[in-house]
């Protein structure tokens, strides 16, 4: 949405000086092998940490934390507004071998964290480092489908995209994605604008599994889109500005994101619904990782593993109201109900560490599902496929 | 010597920058949307004119919507714009400068946020509908959100400025004795208007037409908060294939496509009001 004009312009210009006569050469460089990038690296001091908006309370209490307890200063920028973007932008200065402006940064398991691993982009992780990581990640947090083994990533939160939608206006209880294209609420569904997410939901109609899609899977899920497009029953493809058309009425249901349904009642006192649907639904993943030319690798792995401190990941789950990859924060959060008991905070505390959108079920786990890992030349075809439906 | 020399000094700055920021990129793009390949692998030169085929054969709808909002929304910029800008030319006295600060107090306010406001407005319940619909003049199921009268209205209305400067600009320069000794030869107000008046405006309202007709052509900040289903303008799909799909040799093509479309256009306007004008002189 907030996409800079000058960001495309910058891009354009770096393409075309990129450019020879002869096309641009391959980018793909290997990954430095793990010890060796960090047999030589020392702490800094000082590490620059770009994130997503609304990803951190605007104390960034937890980074205070972090430098007191480590003396190490943060610089942090809400840079991220769009995974894609946020690519073109750094893209071309890796493909250089130059400083991004980045030590750490957050981008969510997708096409985009999948180039970056192609490309030999990221550092490979020291896990060594990573003490708490090792103790408190849940399982499904420790050997991610898009990183096996946990490579070059480690989540920083999860969420849900299920669905959402307004009682005031929707007079049943909408239990699963068929009801998305139920001609009853014709032009008042709201569907996602990206190509995975929306892909998904597809697939889920189907019966299909995403982690295990063929192209053949592909086509009938984008049918299905088609024909609840072209019946009228969609308004618009969205890409994260759902939440006030649901609010006002001109959407009565949409694909939503769990932690901005949490987060809109929480704040604005809504009675929005946000329900994991029968056919399933899917989990993805922001994930921290470090970008290969970063100048204080050692500092941002220390805080990567800060941030699994459950102390911590409690503390952050508390403001951004998404899924922490550390399970123990949810009795640590109810232990902190308990002692601030009776206040404002203590009843805040007490609904959030009940609530399963913040901390699923074993049973809501049994039905969320991985997106689809492709290389880049599937993706191209993947994404034509789903585009074609939402650029109509 | 210097006196020669002086002239062209001055404008080297411009074409230095023009030739640095402008032709290279240009080179560079026209290069890139004849490649082959993807972001991991790099792109090949192998002078793909095929990426021309595809994208024509897969986003005509797209371009030919463009045209078509845009041409809708200078339509609507002209019949808004010139009765303003005729109004504070000739009505305006000594508050033209306030009414034309006027005009230009939105872009105070950033693009995207004046457009997203434009949400409030159209809302199904908003502003404009609740009222309509509580009195029962609209039916209860009409919507504006999200359809192309609603990227149109948009478009128009971020773009309105920009036709209405330059129409005020020849207007307010143009001499009212002008229309005097229209009057004195028995011309009524709107003989008047037509035959004095807007021949007069036209270069006025060409150059208000290039610069609301190319930009809203291209937008694409409209058509994604405004646009529902089939609303998709061309420039959502540059924006998409270029900044989402890394598909860096479609996305110039498309955009080449688009700009040799848009100056087809601009010229064979600028052909047409010229012979008018020719016209007009012999009558």
């Amino acid at each position: 949405m907030t996409r800079r004009r000058t960001l495309q312009a910058g891009g354009a210009a770096a393409a075309a000086l990129a450019l020879s006569a002869c096309g641009v050469g391959g980018q793909q460089r290997d990954p430095a092998a793990s010890e060796d990038y960090w047999a030589d690296k020392e702490q800094t001091g000082s590490l620059r940490f770009a994130n997503w908006p609304l990803y951190m309370d605007s104390e960034r209490t937890q980074l205070q934390q972090f430098t007191e307890s480590t003396g190490i200063e943060v610089d942090y920028k809400e840079d991220v507004q769009e995974a894609a973007s946020f690519f073109g932008q750094i893209q071309p200065r890796l493909a250089n071998g130059d400083d991004t402006g980045y030590d750490l940064m957050v981008l969510p398991n997708g096409f985009e964290l999948a180039k970056l691993i192609e490309l030999g982009y990221l550092v490979q992780l020291d896990h060594t480092r990573l003490p708490n990581y090792a103790e408190y990640a849940g399982e499904s947090y420790k050997n991610t489908a898009y990183d096996p083994g946990n490579q070059f990533t480690v989540p920083y939160t999860s969420g849900i995209t299920g669905i959402a939608y307004n009682p005031d206006y929707v007079d049943r209880e909408i239990t699963s994605i068929a009801d998305l294209w139920d001609p009853e609420f014709e032009g008042k569904v709201g569907m996602m604008g990206d190509a995975q997410e929306i892909a998904n939901f597809g697939l889920l109609l189907n019966g299909v599994n995403p982690a295990d899609s063929t192209l053949e899977d592909w086509q009938a899920a984008a049918e299905k889109l088609r024909e609840q497009r072209d019946a009228g029953i969609v308004r618009a493809y969205y890409d994260q500005d759902f939440i006030q058309p649901l609010t006002n009425g001109d959407l009565w249901m949409t694909m939503a994101w769990s932690g901005d349904i949490y987060q809109q009642n929480a704040e604005e006192g809504t009675n929005l619904k946000f329900v994991v649907p029968d056919e399933g639904a899917t989990l993805w993943t922001d994930n921290l990782m470090i970008p290969y030319t970063s100048q204080a690798p050692v500092d941002a792995i220390e805080l990567m593993n800060f941030l699994y401190d459950p102390e911590i990941a409690t503390g952050l789950t508390e403001y951004i109201a998404y899924i922490t990859p550390v399970p123990y924060a949810q009795e640590v959060m109810a232990e902190w109900a308990d002692a601030e008991d009776g206040s404002e905070r203590g009843e805040a505390l007490r609904e959030m560490s009940e609530s399963s959108l913040v901390f699923p079920t074993e049973g809501d786990y049994q039905k969320l599902h991985n997106y689809v890992n492709l290389e880049a030349d599937a993706q191209e075809e993947f994404a034509s496929l789903f585009h074609e439906i939402t650029q109509s | 010597m210097n006196r020669k020399i002086t002239p062209y000094a001055l404008v080297l700055p411009a074409w230095a920058w023009l030739a640095l920021f402008f032709v290279v990129p240009i080179g560079g793009m026209l290069s890139l949307s004849l490649t082959t390949g993807n972001v991991i692998t790099g792109f090949q030169q192998t002078f793909a004119v095929g990426n021309y085929v595809d994208a024509v054969s897969t986003y005509w709808e797209q371009i030919l919507r463009s045209l078509f909002y845009g041409a809708c929304a200078t339509v609507l910029c002209i019949a808004i714009g010139y009765p303003m800008a005729y109004w504070i030319a000739f009505k305006g006295g000594p508050y033209k400068s306030t009414y034309l600060l006027l005009i230009l107090l939105p872009f105070f306010v950033s693009f995207v946020l004046r457009t997203i406001s434009w949400r409030f407005l159209l809302s199904d319940t908003g502003v404009v509908l609740g009222p309509l619909k509580s009195i029962g003049l609209v039916p209860e199921g009409f919507a504006l959100l999200n359809s192309a009268t609603a990227v149109i209205l948009g478009l128009a209305y971020n773009f309105l400025p920009f036709m209405i400067l330059p129409i005020y600009a020849v207007l307010e320069r143009m001499d009212p004795r002008m229309v005097e000794a229209a009057h004195d030869l028995y011309a009524g107000r709107f003989q008047a208007f037509v035959r004095v008046i807007l021949p007069v405006s036209l270069p006025g309202v060409f150059a208000g037409v290039l610069m609301t007709f190319i930009p809203t052509s291209s937008d694409y900040v409209n058509a994604s908060v405004l646009g529902g289903t089939h609303n998709t303008m061309i420039g959502n799909v540059i924006q998409t294939q270029y900044l989402i799909n890394n598909n860096y040799p479609i996305a110039s093509s498309i955009t080449f496509v688009l700009m040799g479309l848009l100056l087809i256009g601009i010229f064979s306007y600028a052909r047409a009001l010229g012979t008018e004008r020719v016209m007009e002189v012999h009558a």
